[in-house]
């Protein structure tokens, strides 16, 4: 069991929660004035890390927040949480 | 050495101490005309058809740890090709024929055992989507067929298709020709048929690099010092993004952890394999006679060859709702695998956007049934440069191009499919 901590509820068991993938994809701030190109690497492409990943989950069984989490996807271990606009660090591949 | 009936007796009379190797462990040379990243399935079976039939024999397959270690020793060892998407299809069942003829082939055997793969319903919905499955793969010429729920009990006695069940069972889509294989068989049959073609077979050699020089590979480095290459594939299904980053390339993959267990050996109770996607499992039973089950991913990027318990728990009470005698059942063992799981759930066969680099990946839940297949099409592949017409729908590009192979409509969301 991972243990999450949400910001606004503390510490959780991860089955309390949504994953919601990799949160450093930014949507194209203007729709229109984006190549095809950019479209493809915001909807398909990722850097899919081994290692510390920066990642969106959803309290679905708590607060129902929308809060960030630093993980390394090769051991599991939890480095951190915050809310959505929080800076845990970047993506770091190993 | 041919394996035949004689080549046993004659080696039962000395001890069974007289076999030889099945393969060779050569120090890797200097240089080869094609590199094959990946000694699972895959990556051997790409090495034994670039040989038997492209007559590309200067190959070698380089491993980071044993042969069959990762993926090709982690699955539920399922085989069908009961799809809907015409590409698919095609190439599923182009694999399941290969299957058919590979122990044969290989002259090794394979285990395969076509118990059939019974996909289970439970609603309304479920029994038209099964049914317009089955059509669809009769016209395309692979073996469907429906079943009632009377049928579904007839063929599975233990199977609880009570109608007071929670989510009481519907009906059925089987494909007889379906079932399994031995998987270590099958890692150590390519491996034996590549390495008596000519095939480098080398283990505990790990890529750390890609040389590209002018937008064209030129080898790869390794913990055993530079290979180079005329042409390099690669079948790293897990961490196919960490290889195709060394190329400088992006890929549409995440990397997700699947688990799978067995529980203690039984007398044969269940000789078909049945599937539930309501339930989220599916369950057969190991010629050793543990009960193998699996079901969903635990829902996180992850790389770590293990997963979590809620999971596991979600799996078994699954199969304890098809199968209740299973509750009474110990657990022996329990493993994870890491999946390429790609944006529409369907495989990568193809070229790379850099020169003589070649990709077999994303394989998702269902790399396993198609080894045979994909190894045939991605030694294709690297012999003409070119996709065949079975994997042609598999190129990196649909991305771009927008024409996607989503056999569930899920969207881009690796871990839906």
């Amino acid at each position: 069991m991972l243990l999450i901590t949400c910001p606004w509820c503390g510490p959780r068991a991860h089955i309390e929660f949504t994953y919601g993938g990799d949160a450093t994809v930014d949507r194209p701030a203007d729709p229109d004035a984006v190549s095809a190109d950019e479209w493809l690497d915001h909807v398909y492409l990722r850097d899919n890390p081994r290692g510390p990943h920066n990642e969106w989950w959803q309290h679905s069984s708590g607060c129902r927040s929308w809060i960030k989490v630093r993980r390394d996807t090769w051991t599991h271990r939890v480095h951190g949480s915050g809310p959505p606009g929080a800076e845990l660090g970047e993506d770091e591949h190993r | 050495m041919r394996y035949s009936i004689f080549s046993l007796a004659r080696n039962a009379l000395s001890h069974h101490k007289g076999w030889p190797l099945a393969w060779r462990s050569p120090q890797p040379k200097r240089e080869y005309d094609v590199v094959i990243v990946g000694g699972g399935g895959h990556g051997l079976a790409a090495a034994y058809y670039l040989a038997k039939l492209h007559g590309i024999t200067d190959v070698a397959v380089v491993e980071k740890g044993w042969l069959g270690g990762g993926n090709t020793g982690r699955n539920t060892t399922i085989i069908r090709s009961n799809y809907l998407l015409e590409p698919n299809a095609h190439f599923y069942e182009h694999s399941l024929k290969l299957w058919e003829g590979l122990t044969q082939d290989l002259n090794y055997n394979v285990m395969f055992s076509q118990r059939g793969v019974v996909n289970l319903t439970h609603n309304d919905a479920q029994i038209d989507a099964a049914r317009r499955r089955g059509n669809a793969m009769r016209l395309n010429g692979i073996d469907a067929e429906w079943l009632s729920v009377d049928e579904v009990q007839a063929m599975v006695p233990l199977l609880n298709c009570s109608p007071n069940a929670r989510f009481p069972i519907t009906g059925a889509l089987v494909q007889r020709r379906g079932g399994t294989a031995r998987h270590d068989a099958v890692a150590w049959g390519y491996a034996r048929a590549a390495d008596a073609c000519g095939a480098d077979i080398i283990q505990n050699c790990e890529v750390t690099g890609i040389r590209v020089d002018a937008g064209r590979v030129a080898g790869i480095e390794t913990n055993r010092g530079f290979i180079g290459a005329k042409k390099i594939g690669l079948a790293v299904a897990g961490n196919s993004s960490r290889l195709a980053a060394m190329a400088g390339i992006r890929l549409p993959i995440e990397s997700h952890v699947l688990q799978a267990m067995v529980t203690e050996p039984l007398k044969p109770v269940l000789d078909t394999v049945v599937t539930s996607g309501a339930a989220h499992v599916y369950i057969s039973q190991t010629d050793k006679g543990e009960l193998l089950m699996g079901g969903d991913l635990d829902f996180y990027n992850s790389y770590a060859q293990r997963g979590n318990l809620p999971t596991l728990e979600h799996v078994i009470q699954g199969a304890i709702s098809l199968f209740p005698f299973l509750s009474r059942l110990r657990l022996m063992r329990t493993w994870g695998g890491v999946m390429d799981m790609t944006m529409d759930g369907s495989p990568i066969i193809g070229k790379l956007p850099v020169g003589g680099l070649y990709f077999d990946g994303g394989w998702c839940y269902g790399g396993f049934k198609a080894t045979p297949g994909a190894g045939w099409c991605h030694a294709w592949t690297i012999a003409n440069d070119e996709p065949h017409p079975l994997n042609a729908a598999f190129r990196l590009d649909r991305f771009h191009r927008g024409e996607l192979l989503d056999e569930k409509g899920a969207g881009a969301s690796p871990q839906a499919h």
